[in-house]
């Protein structure tokens, strides 16, 4: 019950991404080529994300725990630190480098373009080799403190 | 190839589905709609139980486009303007960064943003403004 219900979550996840056009590298580059070819739409596909999103956790977030699970599990962390700017940093390059982010690229698996499959292969090592990085440098930083 | 016409129905459409999706997850399992999280969370299972939303997440994903195929009767366009080279290189670096950024467009800028939280602002404000560099960079600097 719980995992058809996810799975249609995620289907209107991906049939969102797929008509927005955020599933289309050369749409999702063209916002960002205000000098050149300019296309607005990724504006507004995250102005509606961003009012039915807002306007929705308002309501849900009220509740004392969601319906099927024991409690909401939001990041709690507040603080700017070094790594989340690089981090973004780095994405915003990649991301302008492939034109595709991972919420793009993932639902568009289904359109069954080979391209996209080259491109999630990279992000699957990007992030491995990423969560290792990570455990050494947490390994490191508590060996010295 | 490069031109794309601008769709302000369809993509203010879109973004409903993707927000009511991101609404749907947090009243249901309590969880943020972030494709990064997501996927590392598959990549890294830390229980069968919770590796199951998150592959029934991607599994309905995936079947996004064949449902707008059915509906429409035309597969959502995939233009990849730019070389497999340019792919291999930029889905490593973004899988680098939204590791240590810990998020991406879904997760920061729609489920982050929607709760005001500072880091999502600030990291949204980041990759866009690299993102906008990037591409400035590669087709009006390089020519690419």
């Amino acid at each position: 019950m719980r995992l058809i219900l996810t799975y249609f979550i995620g289907l209107i996840f991906g049939v969102g991404i797929a008509v927005s056009g955020m599933a289309n590298p050369a749409k999702v580059i063209n916002f960002f080529d205000v000098a050149g070819t300019w296309d607005p739409s990724l504006a507004f596909v995250m102005g509606g994300a961003l009012i039915v999103t807002a306007l929705g956790y308002r309501f849900v977030l009220k509740r004392p725990a969601p319906m099927m699970s024991a409690s909401f599990q939001l990041p709690t962390r507040r603080d700017l630190d070094p790594m989340l700017i690089c981090g973004s940093a780095l994405f915003g390059i990649g991301w302008g480098i492939a034109g595709f982010c991972p919420g793009g690229a993932l639902p568009a698996l289904g359109t069954g373009h080979s391209q996209v499959f080259i491109f999630v292969a990279a992000l699957i090592v990007g992030i491995c080799v990423a969560k290792v990085l990570q455990a050494t440098l947490t390994k490191r930083a508590s060996a010295q403190a | 190839m490069f031109e794309t016409a601008f769709t302000l129905f369809q993509s203010l459409g879109g973004g409903a589905l993707i927000g009511l999706a991101a609404v749907l997850l947090m009243v249901t399992l309590g969880r943020v709609m972030g494709a990064t999280g997501i996927l590392a969370g598959l990549l890294q299972p830390v229980s069968l139980l919770d590796w199951s939303w998150r592959a029934a997440v991607l599994a309905g994903m995936i079947s996004g486009p064949a449902v707008v195929l059915v509906l429409t009767g035309q597969m959502p366009a995939v233009q990849v303007p730019v070389s497999t080279t340019m792919l291999v290189i930029g889905g490593f670096i973004v899988g680098i960064g939204v590791t240590f950024g810990a998020g991406c467009t879904s997760g920061h800028g729609v489920c982050g943003m929607a709760r005001l939280s500072p880091r999502s602002i600030a990291a949204t404000l980041t990759f866009m403004i690299t993102m906008g560099l990037t591409v400035y960079v590669i087709r009006h600097i390089l020519g690419a």
